[in-house]
């Protein structure tokens, strides 16, 4: 009872009239950095941070700017699936996944639906993890801790394992898109041996590696844009859209048909976002393909599924309350955003650690109190402005396409001001288009460069441990079963290939 | 109501700032005052502790009003700083052009001679502070002394396993050192970042490190991680029971051997001698700021404030050192 009556406390600290409108501020700024792509939470609260020292000598305490930068963050999770689904660019790499069956909605003139499910899946998703937050903070510290190398590296393989099923039904082409993603994601000075490798040309941008944004821009905003291009020849408007009150009533009940998506998105999610290296970008690509994997109809999946929208937006929220933890309690970031929180968090003079439950009550369970109170602000807020975001669909393609070329090319250079950056992104869009053409999924290649960068140093680190012997994976009690699943998770496709040839000849 | 009004203005205010010229003039007796915002390049990744200083740093200079134009962080922690140092080199404004380094600064050029960066060419403007090294192991170990540290991790050779932040990286350095001078054979493991490494010993998955104080200090407070000894000149004020590597006898010698950490700020090759002065004088108001003081105590940090051609000498004498410790440890020829 002692935690219910903390977040009590907590949440009437988080209703104070300060606490209350920086929370409304902070959702709105992070909507708006969310949405615009190229720009994501990490952006926002980096170039607000300097503001919460304002904040900081008017209130006095840590627990204002913290609540405000928390905001930010909540509402670029929900941003980030408005331009996925209105515009097909990803509005923050959180939200590469939700581009998969928002945008086929959008096409199908059901905006409103996905738009919705985004919503209302968020808001399932950050709920969900708010509660789990609040019960098990101190327990689930103790499971992230307890998730050495080899541990983070079988879950990353399960992640590969799943996304063999994400490329429809070509497994060899789905195999060779993994393995372009793979080989990108190696580009970069290597952590392991602290060497150069592939820096083509010696040009310096590629020793920073290349950056998943980039390419999520290049694929999903100028690939797809030359793909709309190609298949449509008409100048007729993108879809016919409701925007009455009415449409967003029926969507929000049409809702319930998503909720397996839903609850796989709230749990992955969250528990892929404590473990500190993975984030909510990699959380929110595995409930996708968990999703689809365990669908009994994963052939709607990227066709325009409402589960295949509110997977990913359900675990993006959730992991990135999920990554709070890792955060506080360890003081070790999960994702780039926590990162500048953290940073945030020493500066305003915390010491994040697993002393900071005991030690600063006064500065956790408000934090805390104002998840709940953020995330019910930003769902009221995003479904208040659906309408708003729908009248964008109603510009005919002739003012959209040169307006998303324009948005790819500033979202670009915005997250990270490099030109290197600007013309790496239209490479990879024009290269993107033709795999697309030539029927290769590119959905898997996008996957494994968020996944590889992380699973490759596990692979290696672990390897050191064990001079180089396999068995590491199988023989440790979270990695060997976790190791296990994964394998028969990728030879499942073979042995059905088998089973089938052999009743055919039969 | 008022006062939300006013923090909405102000974050809008911010924004502006922080992306575009600001407005509010500070007076200032110099010939020469910055006209665009600053760029400011980190030498390390978000959330690093080189990333936690250096936005420590603009958030002084907001707060105290020191400077008339922002300073915009840009990190730049592609090949442990290569990217950065390149970046500075070939800056086109090197006027509005400063960088915080750490040791990669002198180690980087050193070991990537086809970078053609030399270090000295930087303009020297305020080294900060000098961030220090301790040798931690977790609680469970038994270990109490860095003579028992050194009788287990023999007796285990190399399967007692050291963690670090990259390869050839500081954590690397010391960690070759004791291999070394006390004739161990541990097995280093590079990760990507200090907090990582923390982590890694306090869920136990590692033996040991080397970390900074601000890396570990959360896993410190809480019991699980024990700092052995020191790799400083003098004890620690905030761990005054653990002793420094040259005061202690242990494995049949004594060895007097300290290192540190450089927190600096440079200025861009090519910078003009007003603008580094500029740069001197603001840095130094930002060193003499309470915030700045209060980091320094409480995050352990030594050194004091140098600049100029104190600082250049400084380096100099780094980087003969460092060319001694990498030939020795084979990373350069």
């Amino acid at each position: 009872m002692d935690i219910l009556a903390s977040l009590f406390n907590g949440i009437l600290v988080a209703l104070e009239p300060i606490n209350l409108g920086l929370a409304i501020v902070g959702v709105i700024v992070g909507l708006f950095v969310g949405a615009m792509p190229g720009l994501g939470s990490v952006n926002g609260v980096a170039i607000l941070l300097p503001f919460t020292f304002v904040i900081q000598g008017f209130t006095g305490g840590a627990t204002s700017p913290m609540i405000f930068l928390a905001a930010i963050y909540y509402g670029a999770m929900y941003g980030g699936a408005i331009s996925s689904i209105t515009l097909g660019i990803p509005g923050a790499s959180t939200a590469v996944a939700t581009t998969f069956d928002g945008r086929p909605l959008a096409l199908a003139g059901k905006a409103h639906l996905a738009l919705v499910a985004a919503a209302l899946a968020s808001f399932a998703g950050g709920t969900v993890s708010n509660v789990m937050f609040t019960a098990f903070a101190p327990l689930l510290a103790t499971v992230a801790l307890s998730f050495g190398d080899p541990e983070v590296f079988a879950l990353m393989l399960l992640a590969f394992a799943t996304f063999v099923g994400l490329g429809g039904d070509d497994i060899p082409k789905t195999i060779f898109s993994i393995c372009i993603g793979l080989v990108l994601a190696t580009v970069g000075f290597d952590v392991v041996s602290g060497e150069p490798r592939l820096i083509f040309f010696d040009i310096t941008g590629f020793s920073h590696g290349i950056r998943f944004l980039v390419l999520a821009i290049g694929v999903y905003g100028i690939g797809e844009m030359l793909w709309t291009i190609n298949t449509s020849r008409y100048g007729s408007s993108m879809s016919n859209v409701d925007v009455s009150a009415r449409a967003i009533i029926d969507a929000i009940k049409d809702f319930r048909h998503a909720w397996r998506g839903t609850v796989i998105g709230s749990l992955l999610g969250f528990f892929v976002g404590i473990l500190p290296a993975a984030g909510a970008t990699p959380g929110s690509l595995m409930a996708y393909g968990v999703a689809k994997l365990t669908s009994r109809n994963p052939g709607e999946y990227g066709k325009g599924s409402i589960d295949g929208v509110a997977a990913p937006e359900a675990a993006n929220n959730s992991a990135s309350t999920g990554a709070m933890l890792p955060m506080m309690t360890l003081g070790i970031p999960g994702s780039p955003t926590t990162a500048v929180l953290l940073a945030g968090m020493v500066i305003w003079g915390l010491q994040p650690g697993p002393l900071l439950f005991t030690n600063q009550p006064d500065f956790v369970w408000p934090l805390i109190g104002s998840f709940y109170i953020s995330n019910v602000i930003a769902v009221l807020i995003n479904l208040a402005f659906i309408p708003v975001f729908l009248w964008m669909l109603r510009m005919p393609f002739t003012i959209l396409a040169p307006l998303i070329f324009v948005l790819s090319l500033v979202g670009t250079f915005a997250a990270y001001q490099d030109m290197f950056d600007v013309w790496l992104m239209v490479i990879v869009g024009i290269a993107a288009f033709f795999l697309r053409l030539l029927d290769y999924p590119v959905a898997p290649a996008v996957l494994a460069i968020v996944l590889g960068p992380i699973a490759e140093p596990k692979l290696r680190q672990s390897l050191l441990f064990s001079d180089g012997d396999f068995m590491i994976f199988l023989n440790r009690p979270i990695a060997g079963p976790i190791t296990v699943i994964a394998l028969i998770l990728i030879f499942l496709p073979l042995i059905k290939l088998i089973r089938d040839k052999m009743r055919q000849s039969a | 109501m008022k006062s939300i009004k006013k923090l909405v203005f102000g974050a809008v205010s911010m924004v502006l700032a922080a992306t575009s010229v600001s407005g509010i003039a500070v007076a200032g007796g110099h010939g020469w005052e910055p006209t665009k915002p600053i760029d400011f390049i980190i030498m390390a990744g978000k959330g690093g502790g080189a990333d936690k200083m250096a936005r420590l740093m603009q958030a002084i200079v907001e707060k105290e009003n020191l400077s008339n134009r922002p300073l915009v962080p840009t990190n730049k922690s592609g090949g442990s700083g290569a990217e950065a140092l390149i970046a500075a080199s070939k800056a086109s404004d090197p006027d509005h052009t400063i960088m915080v380094t750490l040791n990669s600064f002198y180690t980087t050029p050193l070991r990537q001679p086809g970078l053609k960066i030399d270090s000295l060419s930087f303009a020297p403007v305020a080294r900060m502070a000098e961030d220090t090294f301790l040798l931690w192991v977790h609680k469970d170990s038994g270990l109490k002394t860095f003579a028992e540290f050194l009788a287990k991790a023999k007796a285990d050779g190399n399967k007692w396993v050291m963690g670090g932040t990259g390869k050839n990286s500081e954590d690397n350095i010391i960690t070759d050192f004791l291999n070394e001078n006390y004739g161990l054979s541990m097995k280093y493991i590079p990760y990507k970042g200090g907090g990582a490494v923390a982590k890694q010993v306090a869920g136990k998955q590692l033996n040991s490190s080397v970390n900074n104080p601000s890396e570990a200090l959360g896993f410190y407070e809480s019991g699980d991680m024990v700092p052995l000894v020191a790799f400083t000149k003098s004890r620690l004020p905030m761990f005054p029971n653990v002793p420094t590597l040259s005061e202690v006898f242990a494995g049949g010698k004594q060895i007097s051997w300290s290192y540190f950490m450089q927190r600096s700020v440079v200025g861009a090759p090519g910078m003009s001698e007003k603008a580094q002065a500029y740069y001197t004088d603001l840095f130094a108001k930002v060193y003499a700021s309470k915030d700045w003081q209060t980091y320094k105590s409480k995050k352990s940090l030594m050194g004091d404030l140098m600049s100029g051609d104190e600082l250049k000498a400084y380096w100099a004498d780094q980087i003969a050192n460092h060319t001694k410790i990498l030939k020795a440890s084979g990373a350069i020829k």
